[in-house]
């Protein structure tokens, strides 16, 4: 197959596993994303998905799977399902468990460090993403030294969604959470591992606020409107009713 | 190496034990809802496909010609093969049975095997030498909870579309007619007995139907009733899990006769539905 070349953004270009895409090697340097591979001159796409080029010759493949793949400096929703001597071993939804250090939360020291249970829901940061390693998280962030919102998460409900729906949440311009947030007030947390955790004051607007959001993945937003207003009506009399 | 299914947070735990309490549910159902259930037939004869919310499994019938056992020379034999393939989820592992997989094909078997549902003897050709084996295979496509109620369905829908081919016996010589031949013939069915699964929570105090892979892994106890629209309870089972009032046994017993009844009509509407199409398929290539 001869080689695609790159159109711009109005045409959205299909791109799939082993398709090879054409770019200009002498112009600039050139920074690839998920999803593409480079091979000498050629760039080589390994997912399904939409070719996306931004600012600063930036490349990548924007697709949709279940599975998460660690990167670094993703936020997400881990488990604890182990402790072990040097901390927790934390299950974020990829092939292999993470490792969560006793020392990577705020103000942690020896003898003052977070005692976590099995089951124990955190809020992390990946920092180690190897593709043949374990990878490593923290509740921490590095620049200040502050937990800012990472830790561990109590109350609320967990659930879980596809990682595009996922990243679509944590997209400033989304209409959904806006849409949500205009009916009652709500906790949320998006990891980028497909999972979310909401909290809200009542249990049916927790119920509610899940059960839109996992009806609304991979729904185009027009449809998603009315998604929500069906279901807050829903909401609504079955508050009136209790 | 098997994956084992997600962890369960303990939010999620407490949560879910909290709604149920609350008298809701997880996924906006109310304690006594059944997931939508989608029937969906082959273009093979006995050969059918049920959604019970996003869990998923096929059914397929098939038969052939043998010898019957010597105990019973004028019964036909019924088989049934459950199979869970990894696809389903990813703790189930091929070549080995899980004890839940062997819980579930087991109690499928008791259901419809037991409860005499199909006539037997009407899959008789010739006394002590010939009758029809009927074979029904079962594969779990999808596991999101509940996979014995929604097997039962699959299995249930696909006898009731099932149709053997017609024979004619002449002394001993026996002629199978091929389908086109003459119209093939459907299975006696005496009675459809529909399985209905009761999840309890709160020390027992509260039930719901149908759980969830979420429920599932969170309930404190389950039972299973069979039953048929007559409100006949065929097999009832209860493995574990903790104790329940007699009382409240008799109360769960009428929610299932109700389920199962809304089920029944909607597997024999299914069935209705695909035979009208058939035949306007049939006329149109008449045509």
């Amino acid at each position: 197959m001869s080689p695609t070349a790159m159109q711009d953004d109005d045409h959205p270009q299909l791109v799939l596993p082993g398709d090879r895409i054409l770019y200009d090697p002498s112009s600039q340097k050139i920074k690839i994303g998920p999803g593409l591979q480079q091979e000498d001159t050629l760039l080589i796409g390994t997912k399904l998905g939409v070719l996306h080029k931004a600012a600063g010759n930036r490349w990548w493949i924007d697709s949709n799977q279940r599975r998460y793949i660690p990167a670094t400096n993703e936020n997400i929703l881990g488990i604890v399902t182990h402790r072990i001597s040097e901390g927790y071993r934390v299950d974020i939804g990829a092939a292999q468990p993470a490792t969560l250090d006793q020392f990577a939360f705020e103000g942690a020291t020896k003898r003052n460090k977070p005692n976590l249970e099995v089951g124990t829901l955190v809020y992390a940061k990946v920092t180690v993403a190897n593709k043949d390693m374990e990878p490593e998280i923290e509740c921490l962030n590095q620049s200040t030294k502050k937990a800012d919102g990472y830790g561990e998460i109590k109350g609320g409900h967990l659930f879980r969604v596809s990682l595009a729906m996922a990243r679509s949440l944590l997209d400033p311009s989304s209409p959904l959470l806006k849409l949500l947030s205009q009916s009652f007030p709500f906790e949320i947390a998006v990891g980028m591992n497909g999972r979310i955790w909401i909290n809200a004051a009542q249990t049916i607007q927790v119920i509610t606020a899940a059960n839109i959001l996992q009806k609304a993945d991979g729904k185009p937003v027009d449809k998603v409107e009315k998604l929500i207003r069906a279901e807050l009506k829903q909401m609504k009399e079955r508050m009136d009713v209790t | 190496m098997v994956r084992e299914t997600e962890p369960i947070a303990n939010n999620e735990r407490a949560f879910v034990k909290n709604v149920i309490l609350e008298g809701l549910r997880v996924d906006n159902r109310s304690a006594h809802d059944v997931r939508t259930v989608k029937i969906n037939f082959g273009s093979q004869w006995g050969h059918s496909e049920v959604q019970l919310g996003k869990t998923r499994v096929a059914a397929t019938v098939s038969c052939e010609m043998v010898r019957p056992s010597p105990a019973q020379p004028t019964e036909g034999i019924i088989q049934f093969s459950t199979e869970f393939s990894p696809m389903a989820s990813p703790s189930i592992e091929s070549g080995r049975l899980s004890e839940e997989e062997v819980l579930i094909s087991r109690l499928l078997e008791k259901a419809l095997k037991r409860s005499r549902a199909i006539d037997t003897e009407g899959l008789c050709i010739v006394a002590g030498e010939k009758v029809w084996a009927v074979r029904v295979d079962i594969r779990v496509l999808d596991h999101n909870g509940n996979v014995l109620d929604c097997a039962c369905i699959a299995a249930v829908a696909a006898l009731q579309h099932f149709r053997r081919p017609d024979v004619t016996v002449v002394g001993e010589e026996v002629t199978i007619h091929s389908l086109d031949e003459r119209s093939p013939i459907p299975l006696s069915i005496f009675h459809i007995p529909i399985c209905v699964t009761f999840a309890f929570f709160s020390n027992g105090e509260r039930q719901v139907v149908d759980p969830s892979l979420l429920e599932e892994q969170i309930q404190e106890g389950d039972m299973t009733f069979v039953i048929n629209i007559h409100r006949e309870l065929c097999t009832l089972s209860k493995a574990g899990g903790i104790p329940i009032e007699g009382s409240q046994i008799l109360h769960c017993a009428n929610i299932a006769a109700i389920k199962a009844a809304e089920i029944t009509e909607l597997i024999k509407a299914a069935n209705m539905e695909s035979q009208t199409r058939k035949e306007k398929k049939k006329e149109s290539k008449r045509e």
